[in-house]
């Protein structure tokens, strides 16, 4: 049964101030700054889609956690402990090593490297288009989250948080193409910026003089100059070197020690208050200035 | 009042293609999820062209939007010309068979995907691979399912 009278305004007039708001909506959250915030709201209002989305995987993990067998339990556990021996082994060594670093920083007159706070969130949901690789995060601003904070996992760097919502989150992966993040080469301190090109297991390395030295297997670790992550968490290991002599730069293609395509567990990193750092720099000067008249 | 309540199960099917937009995936299947939110708009702009049409399509593509993180109105502009052209044909693309209306729905999405990538590539600089069109494949190949499902519902609750 068609209706005759309710009709409304004819269907061009209705694209017409379609495409008026989504040019609108577009300009708004590309070219301005206050897209961040309304991003916030707008994620914070479909978070309940996300853990809907979420329900399968969550049950199916579950259900295979009630099914495991006693025995595998077991020796899952007997595994973990050893790890955890391990590992605080080497904690206690690298203890030690720290108060050792921050001695010879304070020497040198640099800030010693503040230890920061963490918190492990996991994945709701993984946008990995080619146009957009994204992921969702169980966590908020209820937990302190803030945007531009950097998230690492177990292998390396994965990316940093855009948008936050009270029990939710958006983080931007290294491998998105409007991402760039500062690095390093461990082997030479050479710094180098690399860009995401929308594939999950490769990042370009920009501007690249040929004279560069960099070699194939090199390891990229974060620079700590954007600002934004911290000095010395593994990024990527260069792959593949292009020279073409007509190129004006090398072209490097590094793949990222995280396996950003199947994240579920990642670790939030706080960046180092402000005043803290200042309060820091300002004794050791002096020391600085000493060490500096001596060459 | 009552019609009111029967519409209600247009949006909940809208909704529930939503969150199978984003339900997570493992990688190798991700790349061919087809469009579910668009095929599903697809059916009720053809079924009820008076009650589904451009208003739902942009008010859909902009919660695509949110939900998936691409450029705020990049998809709801998509959806909104996307449905333009099917509420504008949807008399003569009812009474083609269910095959000649998967090849347009074919069409359509291939349309929508160059579009979206235009308009990614003006925003933000992506690159195109053949890989981008597998949803166009599979929506095609699912379509016939989705109507059948779609107007099963339909008939059942007699929504017009």
């Amino acid at each position: 049964m068609k209706p005759i009278f309710e009709r409304g305004p004819s269907l061009p007039i209705r694209l017409f101030f379609a495409v008026l708001c989504s040019v609108g909506l577009m300009t708004l959250d590309r070219f301005t700054d206050s897209s961040t915030q309304l991003r916030s709201y707008l994620t914070a209002t479909v978070s309940p889609l996300y853990y809907l989305a979420n329900l399968p995987q969550a049950m199916m993990s579950d259900a295979s956690e009630q099914f495991m067998s006693h025995q595998r339990l077991l020796e899952q556990n007997q595994k973990l402990r050893e790890t955890l021996l391990r590992q605080n082994t080497q904690m206690q060594r690298l203890q030690f090593l720290q108060q050792e670093n921050d001695k010879l920083r304070s020497l040198l007159g640099s800030v010693p490297v503040a230890e920061s706070k963490r918190l492990v969130a996991e994945v709701l949901a993984v946008y990995s288009h080619p146009f957009s690789n994204q992921i969702v995060l169980n966590k908020g601003s209820n937990d302190g989250v803030v945007a531009q904070q950097p998230l690492i996992d177990d292998l390396g760097v994965l990316g940093q948080i855009v948008s936050v919502g009270p029990t939710s989150s958006r983080a931007l992966l290294i491998s998105d193409t409007t991402h760039a993040i500062s690095m390093r080469v461990e082997r030479n301190g050479d710094h180098v910026v690399a860009e995401g090109l929308g594939q999950s297991d490769e990042v370009r390395l920009m501007h690249i003089p040929h004279s560069a030295d960099i070699q194939q297997g090199d390891k990229l670790i974060t620079s700590g100059l954007d600002g934004i992550f911290p000095e010395g968490y593994p990024v990527a290991e260069v792959v593949r070197i292009t020279r073409n002599a007509q190129q004006p730069f090398l072209q490097v293609y590094a793949r990222p020690y995280a396996q950003l395509d199947r994240i579920r567990y990642v670790l939030l990193v706080w960046p180092k208050a402000k005043p803290e750092i200042d309060e820091q720099i300002a004794p050791p000067d002096a020391e600085a200035a000493a060490v500096a008249g001596d060459f | 009042m009552e019609k009111s309540h029967r519409l209600i199960l247009v949006y909940l099917s809208l909704m529930f293609a939503l969150v199978l937009a984003v339900v997570p995936l493992p990688a190798i299947v991700k790349l061919f999820r087809p469009d579910w939110p668009l095929l599903v708009l697809f059916y009720w702009a053809l079924a009820l062209p008076f009650r589904v049409s451009i208003g739902t399509a942009f008010v859909t593509g902009f919660l695509l939007d949110v939900l998936v993180g691409t450029v705020l109105g990049v998809n709801a502009l998509a959806y909104s010309v996307i449905i333009y052209f099917c509420s504008a044909h949807h008399l003569k693309i009812r009474n083609f068979s269910i095959l000649q209306q998967s090849l347009v729905t074919a069409l359509f999405l291939a349309f929508y995907h160059y579009f979206i990538f235009w308009l990614s590539h003006f925003l933000t600089g992506v690159v195109f691979t053949m890989a981008y069109l597998w949803p166009v494949v599979t929506g095609a190949a699912v379509w016939p399912w989705i109507f059948w499902l779609l107007r099963r519902i339909r008939r059942q609750f007699k929504i017009h």
